[in-house]
C-alpha cells in the first residue's frame, strides 16, 4: 500500500471521534432537508434550502442552474484542481406523502432519509466537517446537490453540469445515504424501456378470443424470457414493473412494461433491446392492438479500472474503518462521470432499511464510519494519492 | 386599542423573523436571555429531534436560546433518557422546589420552570410535534425582542391544505371553537382575537410569569391568558403564524376531560373577578358514559384543578433571584409534612 495511504489511515481514527462530534449539525440538516419534499423534476424547495446553507458557510458561487442543481464552491488553496462532490436532490415521494422524520437514539426514520437526505444533508454539512477537522484542501471543492436524477430524469442535473461548466473537473465522488459498503467505480451499459400496448377505440370486442392489452402485455414477456442471454460479456433484462386495466371486469385496453437491459457490452445492450422491439411489434400485430416503445434512459460501460488508486485507496481505507467494500456497476449519477471521462466513484454512508418505502430508516452510529471515509477519500484524491500514475 | 387594529398590528406570521442573524444581535443588544422549556410525560418518539433541532439550529448555529430544559412529570417510557442522550438539561418536576407538596400535570412542570429556569424570556414548547421546527421558537421569541410592549406571544397554527376562495374559516381545535371562543365571546370578547389560546406553545418574559398563579392540569392557558389580560392589557399579546403541527389527535372523550378542567378555571376567574357574584359549588367528578352489550355505564373521573400561586410568592424564589423576603402570606404554598 502507498505509505501515504498508510500514513492517512493511521489519522482515521482521530477524524472519527471528531465526527461523532457533529452528530446534531448532520441530524438537523437531514430533518430540514428531508422534510422538504423533492420528487424528480420539483427538486427546487429542497435545493433552495440546500444552497442558502452554502451561503450561510459562506462558500462561493452559490447558485442554481436552469435544470435545478444547487451548488456552492469551497476555494482551494492553490485551485489546481476541482473536486465535485454530488448527490441527487429528487426522491421517489410525491408531496402528498407525509414527509416527516423522526429521530431515535439509534435511527432515524422517514420516507426518503436514506434515498437520498442523507447524501443531501451530508452535502450541506461538509463545509462545518472540514472546519471542524481543521482542513483546508488545495483544490477547489464543488458541492452539488443534483435535479432530475432518477427514473425519467435519467440524470439530466449531473449531465447537464458537466456538459456545461467551465470548470474542468478532475476528481469526482457521489455519496448516497444507503449502504455503507457501497463502492462503485464502473458503469455498466444499459437501456431502460417502458412499452405501453394499446388497444385502439374502434377494437372489436364481439370478435371471438378479444383478449385485451394484459395477455398482449403477458405475450411480450414470455417472449422476453425466451430470448438467450450470455453469461459472457455478463448481460441481464430486468423486468421492473407492469400496470394496466382498471377493473375485475373490464377487458383491459392498456398495459405496460418497464424494463431494463443491462450488459457490461454496449453491443449486447443495443442487440437485445432491437429483439425486443421486434418482439413487441410483432406481438402487436396478433390482435391489432397500439404499440409504443419508449427508451427512457441509457448508460454507457465504462469507468475506472478495480487497480485504479482512486479505487485501491478506497478499499483500504474501507478496509482499516472495518466496513466491507461491495464493489458493483453502478447505472446511477456515476455513469454521467464515466461518459466525461472523469475518474468517479459512488460511496454509501450507512445501513438502512425498507428503502424507498414510506417507513424507510437509517442507523445513526455507521453515519460516522460512512463520513470517515468520505473526508478520507477527499484527502487522499486532494494530495494526489488517487492520481494515476 | 381596538380588537381589528390589535389582530392587525400583533399578529405575525414566522416567516417575518427568519433573518436570524438581526434577532439574535438584537436581543444580545438588550442582554436578553432566553430559555427553552420542554414540558415532557412520555414523549420518548419525537423529543430527541425536538433537541437536536433546537441546539442545532438555535445554540450552535444562531445563538437565540441559551438554555434547553425538558421538565418531565414522571414518564415510564425512555423520554428522560432519549432527552439526556441527546443533550439536554433534563429535570424531573418533583426534584423541583422538592420542599413543596408535589402535584402531577402540565401546569405544575411550566410553573416549576419559572424558578429551574434562568432565561429572562421563557418559551414553552409541547414535545409531541412531530414536525417540529426552528421557527416554532424564534417565531413565538421575536416580537418579545423586537418589541418592549408585548410581554406574552402565542402560537396558533394557520396553513390550509387547500383553498380557492378569499375568505376561509380560520381558527383553533374543537375545545377552543365549541367552548372556548363562546366563553370569551361571552365574557372577555377582546381575547376572542386570539386565534388559538389552547396552542401549548408561547414565549412569555419571566416579570410577566412570575405573577401570574398556574394552574397545573388543563386550565393552565386559559387562565394565562385572562389574568395577563387583567394585568397588562390586550396590547400585551401578539400571536405568531407556525404554518402547520402535526401532533396526535385526541379523542373525543380526552377532549371531554380538557373542556371539564378549563371550565373550572374559568368559573374560579370569573367568581375572583366578580363577575359571577355567587358563590358557586362545583363538583370536581365528570360523568362519561360507555355502552358495555347493551348496557350503559357511567365513568366517573375526578378532576381537580388545583393552582400554584405566583411564584413571586415562593419564598425559595425569591431567595433564589435576590430578591426580599416576602411579606404578603396569602399565597404562602403548603410544605410537605
Amino acid at each position: 500500500m502507498d505509505q501515504r495511504i498508510t500514513e492517512l489511515i493511521e489519522t482515521l481514527p482521530h477524524m472519527h471521534s471528531k465526527l461523532k462530534g457533529m452528530r446534531d449539525t448532520l441530524l438537523t440538516n437531514l430533518v430540514m432537508l428531508g422534510e422538504i419534499p423533492a420528487p424528480t423534476f420539483r427538486e427546487h424547495n429542497r435545493m433552495s434550502f440546500l444552497v442558502n446553507r452554502f451561503t450561510q458557510y459562506h462558500m462561493l458561487n452559490c447558485s442554481t442552474d436552469e435544470v435545478g442543481n444547487g451548488l456552492g464552491i469551497i476555494p482551494g488553496k492553490n485551485g489546481e484542481r476541482n473536486i465535485l462532490i454530488v448527490a441527487h436532490l429528487d426522491t421517489v415521494f410525491d408531496e402528498t406523502v407525509d414527509h416527516t422524520i423522526s429521530i431515535e437514539p439509534n435511527r432515524v426514520k422517514g420516507p426518503a432519509v436514506g434515498d437520498n437526505a442523507l447524501g443531501v444533508a451530508t452535502l450541506a454539512t461538509i463545509p462545518a466537517l472540514l472546519e471542524e477537522l481543521d482542513i483546508q484542501l488545495n483544490s477547489n471543492l464543488i458541492l452539488m446537490g443534483s435535479s432530475r436524477s432518477l427514473g425519467h430524469g435519467n440524470i439530466e442535473g449531473l449531465r447537464f453540469f458537466l456538459d456545461n461548466t467551465d470548470m474542468p473537473v478532475h476528481e469526482g465522488v457521489c455519496i448516497e445515504g444507503v449502504k455503507l459498503g457501497r463502492l462503485s467505480h464502473t458503469s455498466i451499459g444499459m437501456a431502460r424501456c417502458e412499452v405501453t400496448y394499446r388497444l385502439p377505440e374502434e377494437y372489436d370486442w364481439t370478435r371471438f378470443g378479444a383478449v385485451g392489452s394484459i395477455v398482449t402485455i403477458n405475450e411480450l414477456i414470455n417472449r422476453i424470457l425466451e430470448i438467450p442471454v450470455p453469461r459472457r460479456p455478463k448481460t441481464s433484462i430486468v423486468l421492473g414493473s407492469i400496470s394496466g386495466g382498471r377493473s375485475f371486469n373490464t377487458i383491459a385496453s392498456d398495459a405496460v412494461l418497464r424494463f431494463e437491459i443491462r450488459s457490461e457490452s454496449n453491443q449486447m445492450v443495443h442487440t437485445l433491446r432491437q429483439q425486443i422491439e421486434d418482439i413487441a411489434a410483432e406481438v402487436s400485430s396478433h390482435n391489432g392492438s397500439e404499440v409504443e416503445i419508449q427508451i427512457l434512459a441509457q448508460r454507457n460501460p465504462g469507468g475506472i479500472s478495480f487497480s485504479h488508486p482512486l479505487a485501491s485507496n478506497a478499499r483500504a481505507i474501507m478496509k482499516s474503518l472495518d466496513i466491507n467494500p461491495r464493489i458493483s456497476p453502478s447505472t446511477s449519477e456515476l455513469s454521467a462521470f464515466i461518459d466525461h471521462k472523469i475518474p468517479a466513484l459512488t460511496l454509501g454512508l450507512t445501513d438502512g432499511e425498507n428503502l424507498n418505502k414510506p417507513e424507510e430508516s437509517i442507523e445513526i452510529e455507521p453515519i460516522y464510519n460512512g463520513l470517515t471515509q468520505l473526508l478520507a477519500m477527499l484527502v487522499a484524491i486532494d494530495k494526489g494519492y488517487c492520481d494515476e500514475t | 386599542m381596538k380588537l381589528s387594529t390589535w389582530l392587525k398590528r400583533n399578529t405575525y406570521h414566522h416567516s417575518a423573523f427568519a433573518e436570524l442573524e438581526d434577532l439574535v444581535a438584537q436581543k444580545q443588544k438588550q442582554g436578553l436571555s432566553i430559555s427553552l422549556c420542554i414540558p415532557t410525560l412520555n414523549e420518548e418518539a419525537t423529543i430527541g429531534k425536538e433537541i437536536i433541532l433546537f441546539r442545532s439550529e438555535l445554540m450552535n448555529r444562531y445563538p437565540l436560546l441559551d438554555e434547553i430544559a425538558v421538565i418531565d412529570s414522571g414518564s415510564t417510557d425512555d423520554t428522560v433518557s432519549v432527552a439526556r442522550s441527546f443533550g439536554a438539561d433534563v429535570y424531573l418536576a418533583e426534584d423541583i422546589l422538592p420542599e413543596l407538596d408535589p402535584k402531577k400535570g402540565k401546569g405544575e412542570n411550566l410553573w416549576k420552570a419559572i424558578y429551574q429556569l434562568k432565561g429572562d424570556i421563557i418559551v414553552y414548547i409541547d414535545a409531541d410535534i412531530k414536525n417540529i421546527h426552528p421557527r416554532f421558537a424564534y417565531g413565538l421569541i421575536a416580537p418579545l425582542v423586537y418589541r418592549k410592549e408585548i410581554q406574552y406571544v402565542k402560537a396558533f397554527y394557520d396553513r390550509p391544505l387547500a383553498f380557492s376562495q378569499g375568505i376561509r374559516p380560520s381558527g383553533g381545535g374543537r375545545v377552543t371553537e365549541i367552548l372556548i371562543r363562546p366563553l370569551f365571546s361571552l365574557f372577555f370578547p377582546e381575547l376572542t382575537g386570539l386565534i388559538q389560546p389552547l396552542s401549548g406553545e408561547y414565549a412569555v418574559r419571566r416579570e410577566v410569569l412570575e405573577q401570574i398563579p398556574f394552574p397545573i392540569g388543563y386550565g393552565v392557558e386559559t387562565s394565562h391568558i385572562i389574568d395577563v389580560y387583567q394585568k397588562w392589557g390586550l396590547t400585551a399579546f401578539a400571536q405568531t403564524d407556525l404554518d402547520q403541527r402535526v401532533h396526535r389527535n385526541q379523542d373525543t372523550r380526552s377532549l371531554g376531560k380538557m373542556a371539564f378542567g378549563i371550565l373550572q378555571t374559568f368559573f374560579s376567574r370569573l367568581q375572583a373577578l366578580d363577575i359571577i357574584h355567587d358563590k358557586l359549588e362545583l363538583s370536581h367528578i365528570l360523568r362519561q358514559f360507555q355502552a358495555h352489550d347493551e348496557e350503559f355505564e357511567t365513568l366517573e373521573l375526578q378532576i381537580l384543578e388545583e393552582e400554584r400561586p405566583p411564584m413571586i410568592t415562593v419564598d425559595e424564589y425569591r431567595v433564589k433571584r435576590g430578591l426580599p423576603p416576602n411579606i404578603d402570606k396569602t399565597n404562602k404554598e403548603t410544605k410537605k409534612k
